[in-house]
């Protein structure tokens, strides 16, 4: 951490002088982390039009926070995680057996953890108070041991990607042309899933659950309208989220706003941008 | 022995030909209460092109789905090789009749076979041995010029090209082809069967293809089966043509 504060000092902001703003400068490190691994995971949300599907994730790891904290768990967020793994293979197996579509059973199961979680938080007239920073998260809460965390799941994801995407982009393409060629895809899918759960679950309490999905869908809608190919696509990706975590953080710094719906609103912005940009060569 | 023997023989003995006939006997496929296919008899040959014609609903792609082992069936499914003697799952190569990709994918030609055929991850730098070996494999069905485009920016008879391609590497024994309803012009067409003749001959190997175009069928196929719910007739395509149900079905429609 040291290495990382000497090299902060060196920027010419005035929270970035030698010894001041520490938990600025965890923040800073924790998103320029954080955003390669929306920022390639999202590609796929992308592709497969999962987009609601993570959406849903977030809700259900919300629950598991809910149940956590009334099982007196001091961490509640690995009951979080166990909570949301259990919940996205639910909603895979859900999807696989019935053939009911998609969005059917993600709304299902998204308003069944919602509501599970607002009743059990709010049993016995306690308030829900508590629960709000989870909804708006909040990054500069973020401690190094955490920041430790996210860099161990950076390089978990980055083997992950490694091994598993073009099994997943093939299954994407044509999932029967897939099979045929030994591709599982259904546990390739419930894996990238419960991938996407953890991912989630365990950031939602700097991001805020309200907006955790757009840091994984807008960077990739927003490349997928320059990208001729799955290597810009990604470059695009992770250089948009990178470049909107990092401004969008310090900029919340000066305008004293939450960091993660900062960092949304610029990421929007971008792909508002690439939109036009695409219709103009198109 | 008869001329259609004669062929099936010399077909046997070419060099990559695992497989010399795929056998189905009473297959039948239900799903619900609902009888998709019953009671099909089939025999294909190697260095063979089987047409699979029918009116919409008569189970053709369920047939292919029946044999990629995509549906649960009924009866037998056998692969035998040329001294009869049965063989394990053949290398089935299979053409869908189209991809999951919306117009703006990234995805390209080269990141299609990427996934498809190699062990480079299609999110990184493509090292230039797999970007040679993708061209050469896109030549077998003159598809090396497209290695850089957008899939959702092919037309439609450039995308089937591409996937036959495919469906080539490794070479299989089995070839199966759904061909689409509609997207391709007169042109692609042509030019796809006369890939798919070649390749049949080149490569020795069994095709069976779901087709729509009944005149590009009579010239280019060798075997006609008139499928629906089950077998009604089959044969070479002139006995086919000529038979009852394939007036009842395709009336008025030629």
């Amino acid at each position: 951490m040291e290495l990382w504060y000497n090299l902060v000092d060196l920027l010419p902001f005035e929270w970035a002088e030698p010894g001041r703003m520490l938990f600025m400068k965890n923040a800073l490190l924790a998103i320029i982390l954080l955003a390669p691994i929306f920022g390639t995971l999202g590609t796929m949300i992308v592709n497969n039009q999962m987009a609601f599907f993570s959406d849903a994730l977030g809700h259900g790891a919300f629950t598991g926070i809910v149940i956590g904290g009334l099982a007196g768990f001091l961490q509640p967020m690995w009951s979080a995680v166990a909570f949301s793994l259990v919940f996205s293979v639910g909603i895979s197996v859900v999807h696989h057996k019935t053939r009911m579509s998609s969005d059917t059973i993600i709304g299902v199961f998204s308003s069944f953890a919602v509501a599970a979680g607002i009743f059990l938080a709010t049993l016995g007239g306690k308030s829900f108070a508590k629960l709000n920073s989870y909804l708006v998260g909040s990054i500069l809460s973020i401690t190094p041991s955490e920041i430790g965390i996210i860099a161990v799941i950076l390089v978990l994801v980055l083997i992950y990607w490694y091994f598993f995407f073009n099994r997943l982009l093939f299954a994407s393409i044509n999932p029967v042309l897939a099979r045929s060629r030994g591709v599982r895809t259904f546990w390739l899918e419930t894996l990238f899933s419960m991938a996407i759960a953890v991912l989630v679950t365990v950031s939602m309490s700097w991001i805020g659950l309200l907006v955790i999905n757009s840091f994984l869908v807008l960077p990739a809608a927003a490349a997928r309208n320059l990208a001729r190919n799955q290597r810009q696509y990604h470059l695009i990706a992770v250089a948009i989220s990178l470049f909107s975590g990092v401004s969008g953080l310090i900029a919340s710094y000066y305008t004293e706003t939450a960091s993660g719906a900062t960092i949304v609103l610029i990421t929007a912005v971008i792909f508002l941008l690439t939109l036009l940009a695409r219709r103009r060569s198109a | 022995m008869n001329h259609h023997g004669i062929n099936v023989t010399r077909a046997c003995e070419g060099p990559n030909c695992g497989l010399c006939c795929t056998r189905i006997e009473n297959l039948g496929v239900t799903i619900g209460s609902d009888t998709i296919l019953s009671d099909v008899n089939l025999h294909v040959h190697c260095g063979e092109l089987t047409a699979i014609i029918g009116p919409n609903g008569a189970g053709k792609s369920t047939l292919l789905k029946a044999i990629l082992g995509e549906v649960r069936h009924t009866g037998s499914l056998k692969f035998l090789r040329s001294s009869g003697v049965r063989k394990e799952r053949p290398i089935i190569g299979y053409v869908p009749q189209h991809l999951n990709l919306d117009a703006t994918s990234p995805t390209s030609v080269l990141d299609l076979y990427a996934v498809c055929c190699s062990k480079s991850p299609a999110w990184l730098r493509i090292p230039d041995k797999v970007r040679h070996k993708a061209k050469e494999c896109l030549s077998r069905a003159q598809a090396d010029h497209l290695l850089d485009k957008r899939l959702g920016a092919l037309s439609g008879g450039e995308l089937q090209r591409v996937l036959v391609a495919l469906a080539l590497e490794p070479v299989p024994e089995l070839l199966l082809l759904d061909e689409p309803v509609s997207g391709i012009d007169q042109n692609g067409l042509e030019m796809f069967y006369n890939l798919l003749s070649d390749i049949r001959k080149d490569y020795d190997l069994s095709i069976i293809m779901v087709s729509h175009d009944l005149d590009l069928v009579a010239r280019h196929a060798d075997r006609l089966v008139l499928l629906n719910r089950t077998v009604l007739a089959s044969g070479t395509p002139r006995e086919v043509m000529a038979s009852e149900s394939f007036r009842k079905i395709f009336a008025g429609m030629s």
